[in-house]
């Protein structure tokens, strides 16, 4: 089986004026089934390094093999067409339509779907909202809802097409710590099941329900550890809701 | 590809923008009413024109006198004395093709009755006239064969002499004085009302020998001949037998012009219509250049809606639109954008000419296939116009899509 993700001396430079290194350099090699946490201070490159991981975007040199294929070789159409079809993207600021619904947005992905699936797309779509715990927003649209209700969206969002990839810049970032909670399950269960999954994150505790922490100082990767203990995000919500008497 | 599904998001995002897909229309709109008002004002100024020649009578031959070359000097057209009273008696017995003849002397007469005077039209006519020109009596009788060998002085007027000279009262076995001379009505036209300015009830019939040997002193010669065809497949054929006879009367030699020029009603309605066809072709281009117009419009509005909707573009893009799906999806609001004020124009147009027809008496006529061509057209500009705005959008890149503010 091939490695999930790999990148050989990734680097990423804006041309500004002053030239900005986003990334300088980063190899990392994620197999499948893994759960890796990024960890990092802010401006050190996470979101610019999950944007090439996401092919949104392309690194100035290094390359980067996805499933074993290169995706620097692909073309505009065959990259839509993974993005649509592996990977699903969380990103930072949501990027949800505005003026659209909840179930609406995240049935968008299925819309450019090429394969025919057996599942209805509107039941599919309502199927991951309930999933992220937004049975009762669905018609809501997006300016109705609040943060971390939209956070969520993009979560349901990026589930829908089943993805062997998630990739999720700060998830939790929006959340009180008992949906992070939620959250946390909901991926572990994911994980389990057999996805990858890739997430940004700047709370150590997050991170401590993952399987594995990257750490990425001024776009290089400083630090990369397996997590010794990783904690069980469902077992905590149990706890959480005896000490507050649910 | 899922047509179906991109008409949805069209639909959706125009619905999201009402306000400015209606001011896109409107480009769309009047342009397209415009075409078909304009093209509904000519064809109905056509048909207008059309049917007043019709009442002409539609198997008639108009003969007028005409200047020949041969004197040397060419006098102006109709100036000249060439048709002669028995060219109609010579008409009438030989050619087959003819129904009736008539000839024609005009008197200018200022007419004196019922202690009043008047000032018409005054003509000498033959008792086929009426034939001609599917004249009809409302009282009395025409005149007959008798009345024009005997050359009596009698009378058929229309109404508006009875309303003019006698107060709208009883007029037959009136007198009237035409130049002096005593003459008896002895019948009263239908009234046929009027054609434009002119009032075609405003005439005084009487048999054409008396006018043309007791109102006028050249009784040789008659102003025009009226002739009638058999029937209107057979018109062409009685042009050319009748210019044939009158040809052998005149005494033509081969080579030498006609004396006297022949126009059927059917040459005039084409002279009409070719001159209504011009003006209706300029309003229509003008009409036209306001639809290019009004694609412009839209086109305008497409840019500015790739450019304000950048970051759904780069959604869309994001979660696994192809280029291609982002540009059906913008070309398709352009052509929906176009097709609907296509439609809306159409509907307008039937307002507009109802308006025009009902408030100005204009006559206007909407035709099928200007619809369905206007309603081509419209889709064209909507796939014109919303291309390149659509290729613009399809060609963003998803991470600077998406970083747009
Ligand atoms: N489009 C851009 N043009 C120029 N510089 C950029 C651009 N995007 C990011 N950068 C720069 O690249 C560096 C890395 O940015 P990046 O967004 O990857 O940081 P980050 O680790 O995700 O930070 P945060 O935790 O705040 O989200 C920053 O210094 C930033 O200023
Ligand atoms: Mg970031």
């Amino acid at each position: 089986m091939p490695e999930v993700i790999q990148t050989f001396d990734l680097k990423k430079t804006y041309p500004l004026e002053e030239p900005v290194h986003a990334l300088r350099g980063v190899n990392l090699t994620i197999g499948p089934g893994e759960f890796v946490s990024i960890m990092g201070a802010s401006g050190s490159g996470k979101s610019t390094f999950m944007n090439i991981l996401g092919c949104l975007d392309r690194p100035t040199s290094g390359s980067y093999e996805l499933d074993g294929v290169k995706v620097g070789g692909l073309s505009r159409n065959e990259l839509a067409d993974i993005r649509n079809e592996k990977i699903g993207f969380v990103f930072q600021g949501f990027n949800l339509l505005s003026r659209t619904s909840a179930l609406e947005n995240v049935e968008l992905p299925l819309v450019y779907q090429r394969k025919k699936s057996k599942i209805k797309p509107k039941d599919k779509a309502m199927d991951c909202l309930v999933r992220v715990g937004l049975a009762d927003r669905m018609g809501h649209q997006t300016q109705q809802l609040s943060g971390g209700q939209q956070q969520r969206v993009a979560i349901a969002r990026s589930l829908v097409n089943d993805p062997a990839l998630i990739l999720a810049d700060e998830p939790t970032g929006n959340l009180d710590s008992r949906t992070s909670l939620d959250l946390m399950g909901l991926f572990q269960e994911l994980n389990q099941q057999g996805i990858t999954i890739v997430l940004v994150t700047h709370e150590p505790d997050i991170a401590m329900f993952t399987k594995r922490c990257v750490e990425m100082r001024d776009g290089l990767i400083v630090r990369d550890t397996p997590i010794e203990e990783q904690r069980d995000a469902k077992l905590e919500l149990e706890e959480f809701s005896g000490v507050i008497g649910i | 590809m899922k047509i179906f599904k991109l008409l949805g998001i069209a639909q959706s995002s125009l619905l999201k923008n009402r306000t400015r897909s209606i001011l896109t229309m409107l480009g769309i709109i009047i342009g397209v009413g415009a075409v078909i008002v304009m093209v509904a004002i000519g064809e109905g100024t056509k048909e207008n024109i059309e049917t007043r020649i019709n009442s002409l009578g539609t198997n008639l031959i108009m003969i007028r006198s005409a200047s020949n070359s041969a004197g040397g000097v060419r006098r102006g057209f109709g100036s000249s004395r060439t048709l002669l009273l028995k060219d109609e008696h010579t008409i009438r017995e030989q050619c087959d093709l003819v129904m009736a003849v008539s000839g024609i002397v005009n008197v200018n007469g200022q007419i004196i009755g019922g202690g009043s005077n008047w000032s018409s039209s005054v003509m000498g006519v033959s008792p086929d006239y009426t034939t001609i020109k599917s004249w009809e009596l409302d009282e009395g009788t025409f005149f007959t064969e008798r009345d024009i060998r005997a050359k009596t002085k009698v009378a058929v007027v229309g109404t508006s002499i009875r309303d003019n000279l006698f107060g709208g009262g009883d007029v037959i076995g009136q007198s009237i004085r035409i130049q002096s001379v005593p003459f008896k009505i002895i019948g009263l036209l239908k009234s046929k009302g009027s054609t434009g300015s002119q009032d075609q009830d405003d005439v005084v019939l009487v048999p054409l020998t008396t006018a043309a040997f007791r109102l006028r002193g050249d009784s040789k010669y008659v102003s025009q001949i009226y002739v009638s065809a058999t029937s209107m497949d057979m018109l062409d054929a009685a042009q050319e037998e009748v210019s044939q006879t009158l040809r052998m009367a005149h005494k033509l030699i081969d080579g030498e012009d006609d004396d006297f020029n022949l126009t059927t009603q059917t040459e005039l309605t084409e002279a009409f219509t070719s001159s209504t066809e011009t003006m209706t072709t300029l309003l229509a281009w003008i009409a036209a250049i306001s639809l290019f117009v009004g694609g412009i419009g839209v086109m305008n509005i497409m840019l500015v809606s790739v450019t304000e909707r950048t970051r759904e573009i780069g959604i869309r893009v994001a979660v696994g639109a192809r280029g291609f799906d982002v540009m059906m999806q913008f070309l398709i609001e352009a052509v929906v954008l176009s097709l609907f004020g296509g439609l809306t124009g159409i509907a307008m147009s039937f307002g507009v000419c109802r308006v025009l027809t009902d408030f100005a008496g204009m006559t206007t006529i909407i035709q099928t296939d200007i619809i369905f061509i206007s309603l081509g057209v419209s889709g064209l500009i909507g796939i014109f116009f919303g291309l390149f705005p659509a290729k613009k959008a399809s060609e963003l890149d998803p991470i600077d899509a998406l970083r747009h503010e």
